[in-house]
């Protein structure tokens, strides 16, 4: 089955002083999948993701050479458009961070970003959004309250929801699940595979259950080493490699 | 838990409580000797008129010209140092990002210049005067009051919105925010009790200070009459009283450290009451 490539990286490198944090990545990132990225704590998954949004510029001591072309675009080299790129790409950290505002205000406020100031238009999109993260009907009744006084499952909702209201193509995961509850995990997942219609999903986990149940795409990293891509079913079912099959096999994690 | 164990938790759990009691011990009886001497000379009349002819050697009025002329150089300075701190605390923090030596030699220079007394800032403040040709005066009293509480108010500042947790800047950027969105609507409203504490502290150090106002806005029996006239502060006030020798007259100076420890009382009071209610509701602005 052709699917187009979304994101595409090449020769990748990320080092921090003398300590090289990614080597030399080439991955591909199809279109309207989820792409799973999995490995031991440590093996760069998380600067890989930051990579892709440019978050890196927040960390002086991150030296970043390569390609990373979205689309036709090496956003490695953009320069003055980081703020509208990043908006491309919705982000879900580990924990959730809402903003110090109400949780009305947090989606309102990524849709000011994206240049809707329209109070009617607005409201339209703050439920729909909030629908579309399945939280719709949990806080319909709470929108003006401080967005702290959620629980975490609906705070990383609430900031699934604000990530899709900057209108992204592409979602970037990192370990959303790994601070909630098997229920609130559980409704990250359905959202997600729901959403891969519409969006490029890459996620990043060290959790092999979930891995095996929503990807599409497996890339598996050790030690700033890509060791690994291929569909769900090659890289699980037949793993070719021998660190692949001592990870799988919960050899080392 | 072995027996040396228990020993040395025992051992500083009673040396914290005797620290604490200590420090608690000498304010109470600072406050105690400022109650009991200030309050037997505190009167309405002390309150509300200035000083006649003959009052520090125990004749009537009050030290209303100090009350407003201390108000008015604290309010003064204290919200210029904010207009001029503010900026330049998350211009540190959002902005310097990615300069961390930068950061370090400014922070540096800061907690240096917060550790000059307050007599230099007042004999700089005073070289300036006659630089720009300006007498003692309210405006030159703030001046230099600003210039002496703003590495206060910027470190605290500074402090505060250092714990702005990195992954909340990482959620906002990720939205397409740019560095003023991030200063102006993440940062302040996330620290915004800790911003109010740092006014706080500002505000109570140039209320309390009398030397950097003694070369600089001079003294006045008269109520404050304008940015270019001198105006007369507490401490000063108190500074003068004590002086006297006339045991009633000292007396009034401890009244008049009472009233400067209420205004302090109210002020922060009140910057506390602000801050609690913001944290409550999270105003929408």
């Amino acid at each position: 089955m052709y699917t187009s490539t979304k994101i595409s990286i090449r020769d990748l490198n990320v080092s921090a002083g003398k300590t090289q944090i990614l080597k030399n990545i080439n991955i591909d990132i199809p279109k309207n999948k989820i792409t799973v990225i999995m490995g031991p704590s440590g093996c760069g998954k998380t600067t890989l993701l930051k990579c892709l949004n440019r978050l890196t510029d927040l960390y002086p001591e991150l030296r970043v050479n390569g390609q990373i072309m979205i689309d036709d675009n090496n956003i490695l080299e953009a320069k003055e458009d980081i703020y509208k790129l990043r908006q491309q790409m919705g982000l879900l950290s580990q924990r959730p961070y809402p903003l110090p505002m109400t949780i009305y205000n947090n989606i309102a406020y990524a849709l000011k970003l994206r240049g809707i100031r329209n109070r009617r238009e607005t409201h339209k999109l703050v439920m729909h959004y909030l629908q579309q993260a399945n939280l719709w009907d949990e806080i319909r009744t709470r929108l003006r309250e401080p967005a702290s006084r959620l629980s975490i499952g609906q705070q990383q909702r609430l900031c699934l929801a604000r990530g899709l209201a900057v209108n992204p193509e592409i979602i970037l995961a990192d370990e959303p699940t790994s601070a909630l509850d098997p229920i609130s995990s559980q409704f990250i997942e359905e959202t997600f595979v729901r959403l891969k219609h519409d969006y490029t999903i890459v996620l990043v986990t060290h959790v092999l259950r979930q891995a095996r149940r929503i990807a599409d795409n497996v890339v598996f990293m050790y030690l700033g080493d890509v060791i690994e891509q291929g569909s769900v079913e090659e890289v699980f079912g037949n793993p070719k490699m021998e660190k692949t099959k001592l990870y799988l096999g919960g050899t080392f994690n | 838990m072995t027996r040396s164990q228990k020993i040395e938790e025992k051992f500083f759990k009673l040396l914290m409580i005797l620290a604490t009691y200590f420090i608690l011990a000498i304010l109470a009886i600072i406050i105690y000797s400022i109650f009991e001497k200030g309050i037997k000379s505190i009167s309405w009349e002390m309150l509300t008129q200035v000083p006649h002819g003959g009052y520090y050697y125990g004749k009537g009025g009050g030290i209303l010209n100090a009350i407003l002329g201390s108000l008015a150089l604290a309010f003064g300075a204290t919200l210029l140092a904010f207009i001029i701190g503010m900026p330049v605390a998350l211009y540190l923090n959002v902005f310097l990002i990615r300069h961390k030596k930068v950061i370090a030699i400014i922070r540096f220079l800061l907690d240096l210049v917060w550790g000059i007394p307050s007599i230099v800032y007042g004999a700089f403040g005073f070289s300036l005067m006659i630089f720009f040709g300006l007498q003692t005066s309210l405006l030159a009293g703030i001046l230099t009051v600003t210039l002496f509480i703003l590495p206060i108010m910027i470190r605290s500042m500074d402090e505060i919105l250092c714990t702005v947790p990195i992954g909340l800047q990482e959620a906002a950027y990720s939205l397409g925010s740019n560095k003023s969105e991030i200063a102006f609507k993440i940062f302040t409203r996330q620290s915004f009790s800790g911003i109010i504490t740092a006014v706080l502290l500002s505000f109570g150090r140039g209320i309390g200070d009398a030397a950097a106002v003694l070369f600089t806005a001079g003294y006045t029996d008269h109520l404050p009459n304008g940015l270019l006239e001198p105006v007369a502060t507490l401490p000063l006030s108190i500074f003068f009283q004590l002086s006297s020798p006339v045991p009633e007259v000292q007396n009034r100076a401890y009244a008049s450290a009472l009233v400067l420890t209420l205004i302090i009382l109210i002020v922060s009071l009140f910057s506390r009451g602000v801050g609690k209610r913001y944290h409550k509701t999270k105003i929408n602005f």
